[in-house]
């Protein structure tokens, strides 16, 4: 266990891990195959693997990396609608920088920018609309994306653009909504999910109580998880002890930052501007009904979509991508067959490998330390790139 | 993205209109605007709001937290890499740090 001092409590960790595998050794049903625990968010995705979070646990239990990662998630033919909105000549695309890696069907943001086109960095909406004021004769777009994390960020940005009549501002928008998304996970047919850590800061927003229909519909655990490795650890063991007594219920670990009722004022400014769409295209997962939203019809004059013509295509990935199962928890990252060759965070095929807090890229950085579920295809993996 | 960032709310950005609610926000010894609409209500005020540490979203303050918990937090996010990245996609932002 050579990353345990890197805990800041060692001695807390271990004893957690005593807890954990003594739990498991009482759940009959993990002897016949292993526990599996879905992290929803990409942030936990990067903390398991940062840390080597699976060393703690016995063989019994495996991580599933959820879709919790926003930018890992974004569609093919969504990129090359930024692209063609980057091209116009009088628009300026504001992006956050997570997104500029992200490949799409002719060529990525990042490439588009080397090409000529008027694209931009921006760390907050508001950045994007004090461009557009500082810029009047442009069109300033912002590329919104991210679940309810950034989604309240960007309403309360369209209602100050409203507010303060900045006709040439408008949000290009790819929210996505984590409600839907795991209902639509629950409801795969193939589910052999045990239990769920829950995402942290979307769960500040939209609060503890949003996932009670997990417990009570489905009979699933669910812990919502802070970030730090012990938190994780922590709530892995919640997960566990509630499956070990045959309970389904939402457990709040992170409760520091997360309410029951969620940030009232966030979740305002959201109805005030979003709506549901019916369907949402997803990278790997195809479309996932009610997934997404769009700007309300009061707020159309700050929607990209309606203001602008979009090819709004729907692009297959590639073939060999392998990202739709990684997603699924049907295959682990270094399964995928150009993993480390092909696909590389340098030159990412799959947008699982351009965000750190995709699993690919994760294991990627960090996979010598991840023993979670592994086939015998890890040590050569490992021995081929030496990281 | 998704991680955010702790910083302590060092003043309230005056003569805004009310929607605005702007505070200047210390992450790391980078100042930068923030906007703190989410965070106050009749109870907090906006000008109890100096003082406060704040996780930061995308240039809003979402949650207050206490001064361990950002302190933890800040070594997490050294640890993982993204703090950096988080500092410099503030300092570099197209528009510019109106602080
Ligand atoms: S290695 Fe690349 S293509 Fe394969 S699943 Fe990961 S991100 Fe997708």
């Amino acid at each position: 266990m050579k990353y345990v001092d890197e805990f800041r409590d060692p001695g807390k960790a271990l004893a957690l891990s005593r807890e954990i595998h003594a739990l498991t050794a009482t759940i009959a049903r993990a002897k016949r195959q292993p526990l599996q625990i879905m992290e929803v968010c990409g942030g936990h995705t990067h903390s398991i693997f940062r840390y080597g979070v699976t060393q703690f646990l016995p063989d019994e239990i495996e991580f599933v990396h959820g879709p919790g990662c926003p930018v890992c998630v974004l569609p093919m033919g969504r990129v090359d609608d930024c692209v063609a909105l980057a091209e116009r000549p009088e628009v300026i695309f504001t992006t956050f920088g997570d997104a500029m890696r992200v490949p799409g069907s002719k060529k990525s943001l990042l490439k588009a920018k080397a090409d000529g086109a008027d694209v931009r960095m921006v760390y907050s909406p508001l950045d994007a609309l004090a461009l557009a004021r500082q810029n009047p004769e442009r069109e300033v777009i912002f590329f919104g994306l991210g679940f309810e994390t950034t989604m309240p960020s960007t309403a309360m940005t369209v209602l100050q653009a409203d507010a303060q009549n900045v006709s040439n501002f408008s949000l290009f928008c790819n929210h996505i909504t984590i409600i839907p998304t795991i209902k639509a996970i629950l409801d795969e047919p193939d589910l052999r999910l045990d239990g769920f850590l829950g995402p942290g800061h979307v769960s500040m927003v939209i609060g503890s109580a949003a996932y009670d229909f997990i417990a009570r519909d489905y009979g699933k655990p669910i812990t919502i998880a802070g970030f730090e490795p012990l938190d994780v650890l922590q709530s892995v063991w919640m997960v566990v002890k509630q499956i070990a007594e045959g309970r389904a219920q939402v457990e709040n670990q992170y409760a520091r930052v997360v309410p029951r009722d969620g940030n009232k004022v966030a979740l305002a400014a959201v109805a005030e501007v979003f709506e549901l769409r019916e369907f949402f295209e997803w990278r790997g997962l195809g479309s996932i009904a009610h997934s997404g939203v769009r700007v309300r019809e009061r707020y159309a004059a700050f929607d990209a979509e309606r203001k602008f013509a979009l090819p709004n295509l729907r692009i297959a990935d590639p073939q060999s991508c392998q990202c739709g199962e990684v997603l699924k928890g049907q295959l682990k990252p270094q399964q995928c067959k150009i993993f480390g060759t092909a696909c590389t965070p340098q030159t990412p095929l799959g947008a699982l490998m351009v965000s750190t807090e995709g699993a690919c890229a994760a294991f990627y950085n960090y996979g010598r330390i991840d023993t979670s579920g592994l086939s015998a295809s890890k040590a050569t993996k490992e021995d081929q790139h030496g990281r | 993205m998704c991680l955010g960032i702790p910083g302590q709310i060092v003043e309230i950005v005056e003569g805004v209109d009310a929607a605005g609610k702007l505070a200047i926000v210390d992450v790391g010894g980078v100042r930068r605007e923030v906007n703190i609409a989410f965070i106050v209500d009749k109870e907090h005020t906006v000008a109890d709001c100096v003082g406060d540490w704040v996780l930061v979203h995308v240039g809003f303050a979402m949650v207050r937290i206490d001064e361990g918990e950002a302190a933890a937090t800040l070594a997490l996010l050294r640890e993982m890499g993204e703090y950096q990245t988080e500092i410099d996609s503030m300092q570099t932002s197209a528009a510019g740090n109106p602080a």
